[in-house]
């Protein structure tokens, strides 16, 4: 294998002139999102145009981290192309560990300048971009227009608090018709339950770490945000909520049991699109509330494709790239499968073209709500971290799902909301510990 | 067993355990029904999805567009009775000698290479994925096969040893004595001798391995992925996918499920280990 | 001849067993590259006073008690019924056995989803058509939720070896003991117990065996939580190693899990091996 890998990637560096003159086979390993699936269905074109082909490793979010992590850090070149997101693509660049992807400025036709200059810089590390975005996202809430208009609630105009929320959720909650008052993540992870968590407790003005890296966990703040979280999905969420993540909360969604569902504008396209999404014409959106700050109430999350160190075959991985994030990929979408299903968050051209903004009349808000996010700067206290729903280092993938596991043990009732937040707080501290951060 | 019994007794006897068979199959039957509903369908209450909706063969066709079916099914293939066999070839040999040539320390040494098997794989994984990646051996369907040859590998020799023991050890004696060679006694005595059990050993080693799903995740990507991965794609959903994860699921364990059925009686004799006779 | 097997097996112990008892010696954290530092016991350290370690510890005895337990009695009473005169006794044979065919990942998929799915599953449906609230088995449940799905799967192995027990069970012994006014229950416990006792702890050594590192159905369906209620001890060493990429961590809790596994080998092997005499 790594003989043949050597000889393929010698023949690369030969034919570099002519670029897959000789046909190669990637390997690229994706989560199961709706957007990739439809960049799978939308691949036989490339692999036609150039006569390389793919092998598609299709895996769920919380395995794909863990086998892309343990892949890139232990050099195993298992992959050619890899879906990583905000978190990886900073700290992974930094570690060398990813191809550094500045070549694509040069190429007029892709035009990088027209990718938002946010998302890049959230995928780059001192200046170098790492990889490029599918999609990008910030969260918002879904409501149903059909479900409020009959309890005779106002769509919110204004950003609401918290408080109102549970108020509303309350109101519309009636599981004897199948209908739930919220639907909110309970999957333990810290890219499942915490990406909704995390800046929930931004909201009520709590923090992840003071300025000298001490978790707060224990703080009064975290404990009024967990005692909210658990009451709100109590109160008015669908039975089994801890079994609940992105892709669940979509599908009960989209099925119509949930009245609101505070998530990811990524999943517009999905829930608005009547080809896939029984509640595409009810379904409408408002801001994320905030609670005792604003600070910090959307996430800033983006989905993309990046090229491990490790990898042999890195010119035709970029030109895989430059395509599944071309312009061209964009409109190719549109046409087949309908501009409401074009992602999100890329490509300014996209959000300026008619076509999109007619398909997908939510565009606009979503691409305000995405600019406004501010990972700089994410909570009411100071921090010495950027990051809203992560904390950009890499010690918080542990941190973060033990924390989500604690807080799905009070979810479930199987502890309390002070057990959970205690035990959370000392492994914080003991990880910290661990790595080194208090004998500077 | 001259005792007469009654055809109600034994229509008792059928009716509770045909419930119970019924029972422990269902989640099997039921996999086989949704796989043949729409995804709308397949969440419905069971009652609907039984008599009021369609049934269509969508889903199977959705899964292969999704994922190459016969690719996974292929190395599945290779990998389990590659295993098997490679077992094979260095159990007999180790079974023989514990079984005519027991030394004194041949139970401790039968009994130490049980106990590797109680080892957590998940302690040895990240060397065995250094020296595979080392070795270039990961994602390839010849590494895959020398782990989980390993892993049976004390089964293997454990079952085989029980199966030998019980062949009288003076028809060897006899062999030998007709001038037979230690290599011509195993391979044309011993061996015929022990076919049934050697099918069974053969028979649980290949569903032990076609079922692992630490190793086949953890050391595969593309090339040499087989079921156990090609489920793991479908484990979360993007949107509706009951019908999509039963289809997926029952043509993961179809083949297994009728090569276990077909071979059931030699199976349950290679299930007691010789534990039962 | 037994050399070859031995050799192998040695070496597939000795060579990753050796690097991981030195990586864990090491602070060697994936996600930190550099140089590894030689730490001595502090990784031990940091896995024996993790809060999840206990826990780890209790959740691997009962899940393997547990289904030891429901495996054994549910098999004996399982074997006893089909070991009566019926009609289509394959058959029914098949049915019983088919679930140890099942892949662990497709059967915790498919308990999860189908079944045990509070708005979409079966027993969520038939809770509502009964009028009850549905049951979030693997929030309020989770660990008893695991044991089922687990003791699914293995209650085939164990109905099969005890029927083929009860099949050669001597029956002019069981009809004169009859005879002589012997109840049930004491025939049952005095005759057929006996009779059983190999083949239980042929059962109890295959199935600790492999009940021991339960991994797939874990990972599938509750990733070990909520909190800590599902991780057993394989779960918290794949926890630190492949989660936490502490590689370090993960081996001293993976040398710690050989080592427990080899002491419960030894008391298991002393009472297979005293059976295998017999």
């Amino acid at each position: 294998m790594k003989l043949k890998n050597a000889f393929f990637g010698a023949t690369a560096l030969v034919s570099v002139a002519s670029t897959a003159a000789i046909a190669e086979e990637i390997t690229i390993v994706t989560v199961n999102n709706a957007d990739m699936i439809t960049m799978q269905e939308l691949a036989p074109q490339w692999e036609e145009a150039t006569g390389n082909t793919i092998n598609w490793v299709v895996l769920e979010e919380n395995v794909l981290r863990q086998r892309t992590t343990t892949d890139i850090a232990t050099n195993g070149g298992s992959f050619d192309i890899m879906f990583i997101g905000a978190y990886e693509a900073p700290i992974w660049g930094a570690n060398g560990w990813l191809t550094s992807l500045n070549d694509f400025a040069d190429d007029a036709a892709y035009d990088l300048e027209d990718i938002f200059g946010l998302v890049r810089d959230g995928l780059s590390a001192d200046g170098n971009l790492y990889a490029v975005p599918l999609y990008s996202e910030t969260s918002f809430t879904f409501y149903r227009t059909d479900v409020f208009e009959a309890a005779g609630i106002a769509a919110p105009t204004e950003q609401i608090t918290y408080t109102e929320f549970a108020d509303i959720a309350a109101k519309v909650h009636d599981p004897d018709n199948g209908i739930f008052g919220t639907c909110q993540r309970g999957k333990a992870g810290w890219g499942e339950n915490m990406a909704f968590v995390g800046p929930m407790a931004n909201a009520f003005g709590a923090r992840w770490f003071d300025e000298e890296w001490v978790p707060q966990l224990d703080s009064p703040e975290w404990n009024a945000a967990i005692t909210y979280y658990v009451d709100l999905m109590t109160n008015s969420g669908p039975p089994g909520a801890t079994a609940n993540g992105h892709n669940e909360n979509r599908a009960l969604f989209k099925d119509g049991k949930c009245a609101t569902w505070v998530d990811a504008t990524s999943a517009a396209n999905d829930v608005r699109n009547p080809a896939t999404s029984n509640v595409a014409d009810v379904t409408d959106f408002f801001q994320a509330p905030k609670q005792a700050t604003e600070k910090g109430t959307g996430w800033f999350w983006s989905w993309a494709l990046a090229i491990p160190a490790s990898s042999q075959k890195t010119d035709v991985a970029k030109d895989f790239l430059k395509w599944g994030t071309s312009k061209e990929y964009f409109e190719m979408v549109g046409e087949s499968k309908g501009w409401v299903a074009v992602p999100s968050g890329t490509r300014i051209s996209v959000h300026e073209d008619p076509r999109y903004l007619e398909g997908a009349p939510f565009a606009e808000s979503i691409k305000n709500a995405i600019l406004s996010v501010d990972p700089t700067d994410p909570s009411l206290l100071p921090v010495p971290y950027t990051g809203v729903q992560f904390v950009a280092i890499p010690e918080f993938q542990g941190i973060g799902n033990y924390v989500g596991q604690q807080v799905a043990a009070a979810l479930a009732g199987q502890s309390t909301v002070d057990e959970a937040l205690a035990n959370s707080q000392q492994f914080a501290v003991r990880e910290m510990t661990k790595a080194g951060y208090y004998n500077k | 067993m001259a005792r007469a019994i009654s055809t109600n007794r034994k229509a008792l006897n059928t009716a509770a355990a045909g419930t119970l068979g019924f029972l422990m199959f269902f989640p099997i039957l039921w996999m086989i029904v949704l796989s043949l509903k729409t995804e709308e369908d397949a969440i419905r209450a069971p009652l609907e999805i039984l008599f009021s909706s369609g049934w269509t063969m969508e889903s199977f066709g959705a899964v292969q567009a999704r994922s190459d079916y016969f690719k996974h099914f292929s190395n599945s293939v290779i990998i389990s009775l590659g295993s098997t066999f490679l077992g094979l070839l260095i159990a007999i040999p180790a079974a023989w000698a514990m079984a005519f040539v027991p030394g004194k320390r041949t139970k401790d040494v039968l009994m130490w290479m049980l106990s590797t098997k109680m080892l957590p794989p998940v302690g040895v994984l990240i060397p065995i994925y250094l020296i595979f990646r080392d070795t270039g051996l990961l994602d390839s369907r010849l590494g895959l096969t020398f782990v989980l040859m390993m892993i049976n590998l004390p089964i293997i020799i454990w079952m085989l040893f029980t199966y030998f023991k019980e062949i009288p050890s003076e028809i060897l004696e006899a062999a030998r004595m007709d001038g037979a060679s230690l290599r011509e006694e195993v391979i044309y005595v011993l061996t015929p001798m022990a076919i049934p059990g050697i099918a069974s050993t053969v028979l649980l080693n290949i569903i032990l391995a076609w079922n692992e799903a630490f190793w086949t995740l953890n050391l595969t990507a593309a090339q040499a992925a087989p079921l156990t991965a090609f489920i793991a794609s479908f484990s979360s959903p993007e949107g509706l996918f009951y019908a999509k994860l039963s289809a997926a699921s029952i043509m993961a364990i179809a083949p297994i499920l009728v090569m276990g059925w077909f071979s059931q009686k030699q199976l349950v004799r290679g299930l007691t280990f010789g534990a039962v006779k | 001849m037994i050399s070859p097997a031995v050799i192998l097996l040695l070496m597939w112990m000795i060579i990753p067993l050796g690097m991981t008892i030195y990586f864990s010696t090491l602070r060697y954290n994936l996600l930190q590259p550099g140089n590894s530092p030689f730490v001595g016991w502090e990784n031990y350290f940091w896995f024996f006073t993790d809060p999840s370690f206990s826990a780890a510890m209790i959740n691997s005895l009962v899940l393997v008690g547990g289904v030891l337990l429901i495996t054994i009695v549910g098999g004996i009473l399982f074997a006893m019924l089909l070991n009566q005169a019926m009609w289509g006794q394959g058959i029914i044979r098949i049915l019983v056995i088919s679930p140890f065919f099942v892949m662990p990942t497709v059967s915790g998929l498919v308990w999860k989803n189908m079944f045990m799915n509070p708005v979409n599953g079966i027993f969520g449906h038939i809770a509502k058509l009964l009028g009850f609230a549905p049951i979030d088995f693997f929030g309020q449940m989770p660990m008893a939720s695991i044991i089922l799905i687990v003791s699914w799967q293995w209650l085939p192995f164990a109905t099969l070896i005890l029927l083929t027990a009860f099949q050669s069970l001597d029956q002019e012994q069981v009809e004169a003991a009859e005879m002589d006014g012997a109840t049930w229950a004491s025939r049952f416990w005095f005759i057929t117990l006996p009779h059983l006792a190999r083949p239980i702890t042929m059962v109890i050594l295959i199935e600790t065996i492999f009940l021991l590192s339960i991994f797939a159905e874990i990972l599938v369906t509750t990733n070990g939580g909520p909190g800590v209620a599902t991780t057993n001890l394989t779960y918290l060493i794949y926890v630190s190693s492949l989660l936490q990429f502490d590689v370090g961590i993960g081996s001293a809790g993976g040398v710690v899990a050989i080592i427990l596994a080899n002491i419960v080998a030894f008391f298991l092997m002393r009472m297979i091996g005293k059976n295998l005499d017999a």
